[in-house]
């Protein structure tokens, strides 16, 4: 008996709600970095899901996880750079004080 | 080549030399005085040829040499223009010819041709001389030539085409045409020295004078083509049954027939043209030009072209003339010949400028002729005419001789004078030979000197005619008119060339060079053997020598030839009387004038004297009357309420009307409305930047938390619209 895919998604959802909720309340800015991760994962989570109750002789579900995975990499590598050179600058990263987009 | 050809040909070489002169040779002093005289030389060849070819036909009047051409088209017809040379054309032609030639000539040595530049000369002003050393480096002042030379020479050229126009035409409009070039160049010629302000204003005056006689002409013209449809002279005053038609229709205009109307209306252009009383004034003062202008155009030709028009149109003058009595229109003329006589020659005595007496003699010798004319002595005044032209032509350029061999004087021993007072000459004849010979028999002519000179023949002519036609009145007055010119005439030679020299400068007066002398030669043997021609035949002694040419020839002009007045003694008599009276009393009034001496006629006539000097005030009355309220309606009327109140005003209230609408819109419409729009979009940008500006923390996950409301929000939306709606 397989496990319905409703389960799957609600796991997903929560998890993407709560990478949400950290993006929204954290204020360090590693932990936003960190809880964007938790939201592509969900992501991750659905795609599997859906690959193996829809497509399953197809691997493309899978492909698109490792391209998400992918780009995530590529993401933290650029977002901790980001974060590097602010910290450089500002002398810290916590998200409340870098309003550079007000002038 | 044929006649009519030639005839046409005439008046155009003039033309050609004005263009030639004014557009190539203007700068070239020679080549163009060589132009003018030999356009002159060839018109005058012409002249004489038709001259000599039309004398010897049989009966020139009745069958003329015409020739026209169509010019204008008028509806289905065509105005026509063209020549024709009959007795009457023949005669003036003649003087017009040779008195044109002569004063062409003249004007090269008036002028001063050969003598170098003026020092202080500019164009405007008449020469005033150039010093130059000789030799022994003496330093002399010497006549200078002219700086207009050139223009001078052109503008009588068109001048003479003007001339020869008027009298080769065969029609009034041609005839107007010419009359009109004439009276341009007159008013050019008398202000070429234009830099004079009296030349100015004489050139004002006599275009305005005259032009006040053209415009009555210019309708008397209209009327006459709107009544008969032609304006060709053989069709109308060669026509009797147009002629009666005329002359017996009323035109209800103080009881004139038409054809009295029209003679009006032309004669009184004549009147502005020939400078008669009241339309005098101008002449004295056209004085102001050069001498040979006042010879050729206040003398000799342009003046007697109104003489000639009256002569031309005297057909339509005499037309319902019933049993010799004169018409309505004739009585005018002779009244305003007669008076202008007398009156010019009255204020004649009084003057002293030397060209002044000259033209005031001109004005009265003209009215002389409209007399004659209006007593119906045609040939009487055609023929004083002619030799009134050569005479007074020739008296005028003697004139310009005296003055000029008295500018040298006055070069030599640099008096300042009136070159033109004959108070300062005296004494010329032994300074100035031939010009004393030229001037005594030019105004013997003037004076009616018995038996020899031309003027006596044509004078008696008119005396005989009042005489033999019962007009007592104007044979009187004319007689009277007569003595003072006698007069007057020995009054100006004796003051100019008898007795002592009154001034150093006629001391030292020259003889004129051979340009100016040999015409003044040339005219004085006309104003002799001329009046021969016109002899009557039943004259004692010498009547049957000459036949009476100036009567067969001129005659023949009208449908019915003037009878032969009887010879009567009386008329001759009066005529030497009045002649020798007149010079004697001159002679004796004047031979004694020292030097400074008042005019001895001054105190005999006292204050009479000082109104004939003030010519009767009529340039004053003429200011009083036309000038001045011409001034005040100019500056009342037109300029203060027509101008400034009229249109300025008009202009100023559009300009008022167009502020206060445009102070409406701009207060009204654009402030309020148009700007205000246009701040208020501005202002309420500003406004809604604030606003949103404060949402714009720039903190990024307030931007997130936003961006998640509204997506929550639109979420919810478009479950509700596509979901929970069905």
């Amino acid at each position: 008996m397989m496990v319905p895919i409703s389960w799957y998604l609600i796991f997903a959802a929560a998890l993407f709600s709560i990478g949400l909720f950290g993006v929204l309340s954290r204020k360090n800015a590693i932990a936003i970095l960190m809880s964007i991760e938790l939201m592509l994962n969900a992501v991750n989570i659905n795609l599997v899901a859906f690959w193996r109750y829809s497509y399953s002789l197809e691997i493309s579900g899978q492909a698109f996880a490792v391209m998400v995975f992918a780009v995530a990499a590529a993401e933290v590598a650029v977002g901790l750079a980001i974060f590097i050179s602010v910290y450089r600058r500002r002398g810290t990263i916590s998200a409340d004080e870098i309003d550079l987009l007000k002038w | 080549m044929n006649i009519e050809s030639i005839i046409w040909l005439i008046p155009f070489p003039p033309l050609i030399a004005f263009f030639l002169i004014v557009l190539i040779t203007n700068r070239r002093k020679k080549a163009s005085h060589t132009i003018a005289i030999c356009a002159a030389l060839i018109s005058w060849l012409l002249s004489l040829l038709v001259y000599w070819f039309a004398s010897s036909i049989d009966n020139l009047g009745q069958n003329p040499i015409v020739s026209s051409i169509p010019w204008i088209p008028t509806g289905d017809s065509w105005l026509q223009i063209g020549v024709q040379f009959d007795p009457l054309t023949a005669v003036t032609i003649f003087f017009v010819a040779w008195t044109v030639l002569m004063i062409f000539i003249y004007s090269v040595g008036y002028h001063n041709f050969g003598h170098p530049k003026g020092d202080h000369d500019r164009p405007g002003l008449p020469p005033h001389g150039a010093t130059v050393s000789d030799v022994h480096g003496h330093k002399n002042l010497v006549p200078s030539i002219e700086p207009m030379y050139s223009r001078f020479f052109a503008f009588i050229g068109l001048f003479a085409f003007g001339m020869y126009l008027l009298v080769v035409s065969n029609n009034l409009l041609t005839l107007f045409i010419g009359w009109e070039i004439m009276g341009l160049c007159s008013y050019i010629l008398i202000g070429f020295w234009y830099a004079k302000l009296s030349a100015r204003a004489a050139m004002i005056k006599a275009f305005l004078t005259t032009r006040v006689g053209d415009v009555f002409m210019l309708l008397g013209i209209v009327y006459l083509y709107s009544k008969t449809g032609t304006l060709y002279f053989r069709d109308i005053l060669y026509n009797p049954e147009v002629l009666h038609e005329l002359g017996t229709t009323a035109s209800g205009f103080l009881g004139f027939s038409v054809a009295g109307l029209i003679g009006l209306l032309l004669f009184i252009g004549a009147v502005g043209k020939s400078a008669q009383w009241p339309l005098h004034v101008w002449l004295p003062d056209a004085m102001e030009g050069p001498t040979p202008v006042s010879a050729m155009i206040h003398a000799a030709t342009m003046v007697s072209a109104g003489v000639y028009l009256t002569l031309r149109i005297f057909p339509l003058l005499a037309a319902g003339m019933e049993h010799g009595h004169p018409t309505q229109i004739m009585n005018i003329i002779a009244f305003i010949g007669t008076f202008t006589a007398i009156f010019a020659a009255t204020i004649a005595i009084a003057q002293n400028d030397i060209k002044r007496v000259l033209a005031y003699s001109t004005i009265s010798q003209l009215g002389f002729m409209f007399a004659a004319i209006g007593i119906g002595a045609y040939i009487a005044a055609a023929f004083h005419l002619v030799m009134h032209a050569f005479f007074k032509a020739l008296l005028f350029l003697g004139s310009g001789s005296v003055i000029h061999g008295m500018e040298h004087g006055i070069y030599h021993t640099g008096e300042h004078i009136d070159p033109q007072d004959m108070f300062n000459m005296g004494g010329l004849r032994k300074r100035m030979p031939v010009t004393f010979i030229t001037f005594v028999i030019g105004g013997l002519a003037l004076a009616g000197f018995p038996l020899i000179t031309a003027g006596f023949w044509s004078k008696d002519e008119i005396f005989a005619d009042a005489f033999g036609h019962n007009h007592w009145v104007v044979f009187i007055t004319l007689a009277l008119a007569a003595l003072l010119t006698a007069y007057y005439t020995m009054r100006q030679i004796t003051l100019t060339f008898l007795g002592e020299s009154r001034t150093d400068a006629a001391e030292h007066a020259h003889e004129s060079v051979w340009t100016m002398t040999l015409p003044l030669i040339i005219l004085a043997f006309f104003a002799i053997v001329l009046g021969w021609v016109g002899i009557p035949e039943d004259f004692p002694f010498i009547g049957n020598i000459i036949p009476n040419y100036a009567h067969d020839f001129v005659g023949e002009t009208l449908l019915a030839e003037p009878e032969t007045v009887n010879f009567e003694f009386h008329p001759l008599i009066t005529s030497i009387i009045v002649s020798l009276g007149g010079l004697g009393l001159g002679w004796i009034v004047y031979r004694k004038i020292k030097s400074g001496a008042v005019d001895p006629a001054k105190k005999a006539l006292g204050p009479i004297f000082v109104i004939l000097e003030n010519k009767y005030y009529f340039d004053e009355l003429y200011d009083f009357l036309f000038v001045k309220p011409a001034y005040r309606v100019a500056e009342n009327f037109s300029y203060k309420w027509m101008d400034r109140k009229i249109i300025d005003g008009a202009i100023h209230w559009v300009a008022q009307m167009s502020i206060v609408i445009g102070s409406f819109l701009r207060n009204f419409i654009d402030k309020p409305i148009v700007n205000g729009f246009g701040d208020w979009v501005g202002e309420s940008t500003k406004k809604l930047g604030t606003v949103f500006r404060s949402i714009q923390t720039g903190r990024v996950q307030q931007y997130m938390l936003l961006a998640l409301v509204t997506l929550a929000g639109f979420t919810a939306l478009l479950y509700y619209l596509l979901v929970a709606g069905h």
